[in-house]
């Protein structure tokens, strides 16, 4: 018995090592997990804290450009509002609730953001207490920005579009044509449309934007426009490589959307039997 | 280890991990080149050191820094690492005359071309297992290597850099 432990005892540099190891793959994996333990990550509550005190400085460095996109959007939604305004002099009707908006939309801003690995996270400086859920889409007025991973009270962790196992549901604006979006891990401003079968034209300058049938993002969020399409090594489905149209190295505010009938599309898919992705 | 190198150490701690979540972070040259300095903090601990604590002390900057990377357990995995292998390395490239006591392994005490052969495996190491974790899941292995050589030489040249501006000779840190 003292042998054993004595051989132990020698040995217990490397039984350390293998033990840390063990934990920090244990890490890795449960972390890359779709149901990964959310706590200890950059929307705890003092890496959040300690993130949003260096974004409240930095930020002032980038106002410029937020306020350039602000205004952008805004010049957009009262393009848009203008279309809305029902003229004095024509009488309307209210439509039925089924024409009712399915989604909901906030606001919040980014603290922490990477573009340079293969799996990209952004932080967020909002969550549960202002009502940010899990698997929430995210956006700004350039295009689709991701999906919320994890939520804590104020804090929130969203899984970049720049991630590779993130897939995102698109269409060709021009032909309708479906297809899912995917970031191949080269350049964070181009990404693959995967999917579109060999007969289908495309051509270069079409553009992508989302199709409405996941739940998480409405239809008609831009994600980009067509840069190159080639024959690709598959036999059934063409090679598209589109540029994003959202600029991920300048993020600071961005929209969270929620679908409010998602609850309702996943039973009745869940009673049909239907997997949607 | 005296109590003076103690304390540096613990403040040490502090500043390369703040340096390295707060500023280089952010910095990436060409899209490619990372740098991770605070390997640098590892790799010239006072040599008295076991290797138990340097891999508990590994763990616990790799973790810290990975909350912050958003990539759990990665940063955690490659320190840990370099701390295990750190010991076998310096056994086998001691210099002639053995080290000399309290003095930690810096540029500025053990000349540039023993800093040279000392740290550039070591980062190496450090910063292929660290892409390639990263790289597991996706399909472009050659941006493992590009990134893993253009980092390692950013890293050292940074690391030169610092130990030149802010370290003394044969003083701890």
């Amino acid at each position: 018995m003292q042998r054993i432990l004595l051989f132990l005892y020698s040995l217990r540099v490397f039984i350390i090592f293998i033990a840390l190891e063990t934990i920090a793959i244990w890490l890795i994996v449960s972390y890359n997990s779709p149901q990964g333990a959310v706590f200890f990550n950059s929307s705890n509550h003092i890496t959040g804290n300690f993130l949003e005190t260096r974004e409240n400085v930095t930020g002032y460095f980038t106002l410029g450009i937020a306020n350039e996109g602000l205004a952008e959007k805004n010049a957009e939604l009262l393009t848009r509002l203008e279309y809305l305004t029902h003229p004095r002099d024509s009488a309307y009707i209210d439509l039925d609730s089924a024409f009712a908006s399915a989604h909901e939309f906030r606001s919040a801003k980014v603290i922490n953001n990477s573009i340079r690995f293969n799996q990209n996270h952004i932080t967020l400086n909002k969550g549960r207490r202002h009502g940010v859920r899990e698997g929430m889409g995210v956006f700004n007025e350039q295009g689709v920005i991701g999906r919320v991973k994890g939520v804590t009270n104020n804090f929130s962790t969203v899984i970049s579009l720049l991630h590779t196992e993130l897939l995102l549901s698109s269409k060709i604006k021009a032909s309708d044509v479906f297809g899912s979006t995917k970031w191949d891990g080269k350049n964070p401003t181009q990404a693959k449309l995967l999917y579109v079968p060999r007969h289908v034209r495309v051509n270069k300058g079409d553009t992508v934007i989302t199709s409405g049938y996941n739940a998480i993002f409405p239809e008609g969020i831009n994600i980009g426009i067509v840069d190159e399409v080639g024959s690709g090594p598959e036999t059934n489905y063409l090679d598209i490589t589109i540029n994003l149209t959202t600029d991920f190295s300048r993020l600071t505010f961005v929209y969270l959307v929620e679908n409010v009938m998602q609850v309702e599309l996943d039973s009745l898919n869940r009673a049909s039997e239907i997997i949607n992705e | 280890m005296n109590s003076r190198n103690f304390i540096l150490s613990i403040f040490g701690f502090f500043l390369y991990f703040a340096v390295q979540v707060f500023v280089l972070k952010n910095v990436v040259l060409f899209g490619t080149a990372f740098s991770f300095l605070y390997v640098i903090y590892i790799l010239i601990f006072p040599i008295e050191v076991k290797t138990i604590p340097l891999m508990i002390i590994s763990f616990i900057m790799g973790f810290s820094i990975d909350m912050f990377y958003d990539t759990l357990g990665m940063h955690t995995a490659s320190l840990v690492l370099v701390a295990f292998l750190r010991k076998s390395w310096l056994n086998v490239h001691t210099p002639t005359g053995g080290f000399d006591d309290n003095t930690p392994p810096t540029v500025l005490n053990m000349g540039f071309g023993w800093f040279l052969t000392y740290a550039l495996p070591l980062l190496f190491i450090h910063h292929l297992t660290f892409f390639f974790i990263d790289y597991i899941g996706s399909d472009y292995y050659l941006l493992v290597i590009i990134r893993t050589f253009s980092s390692v030489v950013f890293t050292f040249m940074l690391g030169i850099v610092t130990q030149m501006l802010f370290y003394k000779k044969k003083r701890g840190i």
